[in-house]
């Protein structure tokens, strides 16, 4: 469906080897490609693999199988191409949240003052405008995880990986962040890939769905979300958005009762 | 609660004293001054009525004349900076000896594996039983009270250190580590920063026992010191300079941990505020 593929990730399968000395196979045989520009989630039960894919992808797991490919170069280790946001926030605490966000810049020795003046539009555009000088502590959950969306972005990555960032939230700040987050995604036209287990915001975010099963974690089907944008919060009373999210439902549903059987092994 | 805020129109015969705001808030502020004039009070009451001899239990009045005498004299100061020059070498070896060793120990795997069991072996053993052996070995000036500063003071060190090394948050690890960072910029930019109040933990310790170490190594064998100072006043049963020493020493030590607290405030800004008091 498109020539070049920002992320490919061809046959990749992951082998945990257990404290017993057994193997369990935790990503079998997964096949995905992500276009430039594309918001494209991947959901699945717990411990179905899909943060396995992301550290993959991030470069903190090495040890795997397959091909990985990020802007058409096979992935060896971290790489300057990609933005990670976890499911905490991770900010140095002993940081301003401007000098979080420049983190990744004094990392890659990128300019200092070009990465100051970048930090501050970036927490100007996740809407923390005046909080430059406070410290995580003196930030809600929310607002350290816009330093940490900030940050992710302050080395101009051409791919922005989320992996379930919104987890910790409340729902109603999670409702707030997800507008904010496709915001965020058109207007810095980014790829993104997010983790979630929650098909809502998986369909309200994205232009298209993974869907994982696990034991072993693979990927049994892609769901197209035809819902135009900008979407906004009213968008859970369109019936196109109704099905999609029923639809995925019904394969996590499948793949839970399926499962069951092997967890209790 | 609801006593004090009844109408005081129907309590004219008994009224009571109104506190002071401040007092009423945090009496301690009045309890701990009045628990030391109240067993002041009564210790000299005691030493004054001869129920304990002069010898054992020296009045308070006499300890405090002793002070005096000590400090005014040029004795105590002269023999406290040799203390306290020996407790502070002590301190200082102590301290980067045990931030050095334990970063190395945690940062290397196969060096944990080696020595950590030794460790934990020597942590267990009473150093101050080392005194009399350090002090043949580095004789009778001021090193051997050094050596033995040093070494009790080293321990709390590497145990805290060890301890903050391994406390770092995974997550902020994996920030810098998705970055591409290297051993050294994950040591300088998560793990030490997040060691530091484990660090300063330590720091509290080894304050003090940088001063235990020199007395101790004092009271082995010297010609200098407080430490030499009491042996002398209790050899010449001069109890009442025997309490004044401890009163300096006291005092020593209570500026040394004050020193290590406003630092900590200084450097750890972040932490949340009922964490500093923590020792």
């Amino acid at each position: 469906m498109m020539a070049t593929p920002l992320i490919a990730v061809r046959e990749l399968s992951k082998v945990y080897p257990t404290a017993k000395g057994e193997r369990v196979q935790a990503l079998s045989r997964i096949n995905l490609e992500i276009g430039q520009g594309e918001f494209v989630s991947l959901v699945g039960p717990s411990g179905c693999g899909k943060t396995t894919v992301l550290r993959i992808l991030a470069g903190l797991i090495a040890d795997y199988t397959g091909d990985v490919s990020v802007s058409g170069k096979a992935l060896h280790g971290p790489s300057r191409e990609v933005g990670v946001v976890f499911q905490d926030a991770n900010l140095m605490p002993w940081r301003t949240a401007l000098a979080n966000v420049m983190l990744p810049a004094e990392v890659l020795g990128l300019n200092r003052r070009l990465a100051r003046a970048r930090a501050q539009e970036l927490l100007g555009m996740v809407g923390l405008e005046g909080f430059e000088r406070k410290l995580p502590g003196e930030l809600s959950g929310g607002m350290r995880q816009r330093v940490a969306i900030a940050r992710a972005l302050i080395h101009d990555p051409a791919v922005l990986l989320l992996d379930e960032p919104f987890g910790a939230l409340d729902a109603m700040t999670r409702d707030t962040m997800n507008v904010e987050l496709a915001a965020i995604a058109a207007r810095s036209k980014k790829t993104v890939f997010l983790i979630t287990h929650s098909i809502a915001e998986a369909v309200f975010l994205s232009d298209r769905v993974l869907v994982m099963s696990s034991r072993p974690g693979r990927i049994v089907e892609v769901i197209p979300v035809a819902l135009p944008r900008p979407r906004g919060l009213d968008i859970i009373a369109d019936p196109a958005f109704a099905a999609t999210v029923l639809r995925i439902r019904r394969l996590l549903d499948g793949d839970t009762a399926s499962a069951l059987p092997s967890i209790a092994h | 609660m609801s006593e004090a805020t009844a109408p005081e129109l129907n309590l004219p015969a008994t009224p009571m004293p109104r506190l002071p705001s401040w007092l009423r808030a945090r009496p301690e502020l009045a309890l701990t001054p009045l628990v030391f004039v109240v067993v002041l009070g009564l210790w000299q009451a005691v030493v004054s009525l001869g129920l304990v001899s002069q010898y054992v239990l020296p009045a308070p009045s006499n300890i405090g004349l002793a002070l005096f005498e000590g400090l005014t004299s040029g004795l105590f100061v002269q023999h406290g900076l040799v203390t306290l020059g020996e407790a502070a070498s002590g301190f200082a070896i102590a301290v980067t000896a045990g931030l050095v060793i334990a970063t190395l120990v945690a940062e290397i795997r196969l060096l944990e594996r080696a020595v950590y069991p030794y460790l934990v072996m020597l942590q267990t053993m009473p150093k101050i039983a080392l005194a009399p052996l350090l002090v043949v070995w580095f004789g009778f000036g001021s090193s051997s009270k050094v050596a033995v500063a040093a070494i009790i003071s080293f321990f709390p060190m590497l145990v805290t250190t060890l301890a903050g090394m391994r406390a770092t948050d995974k997550g902020r690890l994996d920030v810098l580590r998705a970055l591409g960072a290297g051993p050294i910029r994950c040591f300088a930019l998560a793990k030490l920063p997040d060691a530091l109040p484990h660090i300063f933990s330590g720091l509290s310790i080894a304050v003090v026992f940088c001063m235990t170490g020199a007395i101790v190594g004092e009271f082995v064998g010297a010609s200098a010191g407080l430490g030499y100072l009491i042996v002398q006043a209790n050899a010449r049963m001069n109890i009442p300079q025997v309490f004044a020493i401890l009163l300096a020493l006291g005092a020593i030590g209570v500026a040394g941990y004050a020193l290590v607290q406003g630092l900590r405030r200084r450097l750890l800004f972040w932490e949340p505020k009922q964490e500093m008091s923590r020792p």
